[in-house]
């Protein structure tokens, strides 16, 4: 028993029909249980009042706008070094859920800037590179659209991945070094006894773990829908031929 | 290696308007900027740094797709690739002759549209030295852009999407090391950082755009 067996796409499909439902049940139950708790169960902070609860929403997005950039990556990477089409198709059913995170996160961000800091957007260095990172995410998603031919789309859009992620690291510290920065720092981090105050903190992490859950089910889902497309397009070219 | 370049760059003179065409671009940018923000000497010292970097970025992005596509049509691409030099070579090859063209004309010219714009005095030595530490980077990430959209048919939008968001760190450093000299700081650390994209964009890009290209010739 190997990951390597799910580079069949038939076992892929296989696997994911039945994982699927459970995934999808349990990142609707945390989304549901965190969202409804952190808005409607938790106290109004005292200097903020309940613009607070957008947290529920701003951070997971955020956290996972970031881990599909890097899931993408690391499908890239499987599909130019083992060739399996199901990582590259997993990579670009990843890419339009990721900018979607992005957006949500940059949209929330303004939602909540506008009251706190009193605009709806400021060159922060957080802030810019989130939007460059919706950039790269763009960038990505039009080469997709663009190549006809999968095998080739597959490739070069792995190359820019691979690119793309140095040189949005790069950006992100650039940003750093040009700007001083208006947001706070990191809400969340493993080495701090306590990040934000309890009562925040736990639907907090149902709710990231509802993001994620949500994530995973997006991709299973859109990849199967890729796999089923791919083969449709070779049943009708077969037709084509005989 | 030689040859290729020389034969590149002959190209890119004679062959309609592509050498002056990223120049006179440059000049526009710099002329329409006053003229849309007004005349008054210190906004435009202000965002002179900021204007040229953008006007530079943006003339180098003007002339990227011809740096493949040509070759590409008539099937020179095909005969570089079986040539006994390597095709990281020939894109190494190609990006210079992009940047001879493109880069070493718009730092040379540069102080000139400083002058229009107002920059300080204290900028112009930024200016030039982070242009030439720069432009080579924008010629070396634009062959990989390049490289990526040659096989399209319609390939020169997405090369800038593409594109543009790579040029961002450069941008960044060198924008800051000519806004710091002209407001009397040191630009010494953008300038090394600019160094260092350059140098790693250099090292690291033309097997990228080779490994691009090869796909593309499949």
């Amino acid at each position: 028993m190997s990951i390597w067996e799910y580079a069949n796409p038939k076992k892929f499909m296989q696997t994911s029909g039945t994982v699927l439902p459970w995934v999808t049940a349990a990142s609707a139950l945390c989304l549901l249980g965190g969202l409804i708790w952190g808005f409607f169960f938790t106290p109004d902070d005292y200097k903020q009042g309940s613009t607070v609860k957008i947290i529920y929403l701003h951070v997971p997005a955020a956290l996972m706008a970031i881990n599909a950039w890097f899931m993408m990556l690391v499908a890239s990477l499987i599909w130019l070094v083992r060739r399996h089409h199901v990582s590259a198709l997993a990579a670009r059913a990843a890419a339009p859920v990721g900018v979607t995170f992005t957006l949500i996160a940059l949209v929330t961000g303004a939602i909540w800037g506008q009251p706190m800091w009193g605009t709806w957007w400021a060159w922060d260095p957080r802030l810019t590179s989130f939007l460059i990172l919706f950039l790269f995410y763009l960038g990505y998603i039009a080469l997709w659209e663009a190549i006809e031919n999968p095998d080739t789309a597959a490739d070069l859009t792995s190359v820019l991945c691979l690119v793309g992620s140095v040189f949005a690291v790069l950006s992100r510290y650039a940003v750093n070094f040009w700007n001083q920065g208006l947001h706070q720092g990191a809400s969340l981090s493993l080495d701090k006894e306590q990040n934000v105050s309890n009562v925040y903190w736990v639907p907090l992490v149902v709710c990231i773990a509802g993001f994620a859950l949500l994530f995973l089910t997006l991709v299973l889902l859109r990849t199967r829908t890729e796999i089923r497309a791919r083969r449709l397009h070779s049943l009708l070219q077969r037709e084509r031929m005989a | 290696m030689i040859a290729l370049l020389v034969r590149d760059l002959r190209l890119a003179m004679r062959a309609g308007g592509g050498f002056g065409l990223g120049l006179a671009f440059f000049l526009l940018v710099a002329v329409l900027v006053p003229l849309g923000v007004g005349p008054q000497g210190a906004t435009l010292a202000r965002i002179a740094p900021g204007i040229l970097w953008v006007g530079a970025l943006l003339s180098c992005l003007l002339s990227l797709d011809r740096i493949f596509a040509l070759d590409w049509e008539d099937g020179t691409l095909d005969l570089l690739a079986t040539a006994p030099v390597p095709l990281e070579g020939v894109v190494a090859v190609k990006a210079l002759a992009h940047w001879l063209v493109t880069g070493l004309p718009l730092t040379l010219a540069a102080p000139v549209l400083g002058l229009l714009l107002n920059l300080p005095a204290a900028g112009y030595g930024a200016l030039v030295a982070s242009l030439a530490l720069g432009t080579p980077a924008l010629s070396a990430i634009g062959a990989f852009g390049a490289a990526l959209t040659v096989g399209l048919k319609r390939g020169g939008l997405l090369l800038s999407l593409l594109v543009l968001p790579l040029y961002i760190p450069t941008l960044v450093f060198g924008a800051e090391a000519v806004s710091r000299a002209a407001t009397g700081m040191a630009p010494g650390t953008a300038l090394i950082l600019l160094a260092a994209i350059t140098a790693g964009s250099l090292a690291i890009l033309p097997f990228a755009a080779a490994a691009a290209l090869r796909v593309n010739l499949r």
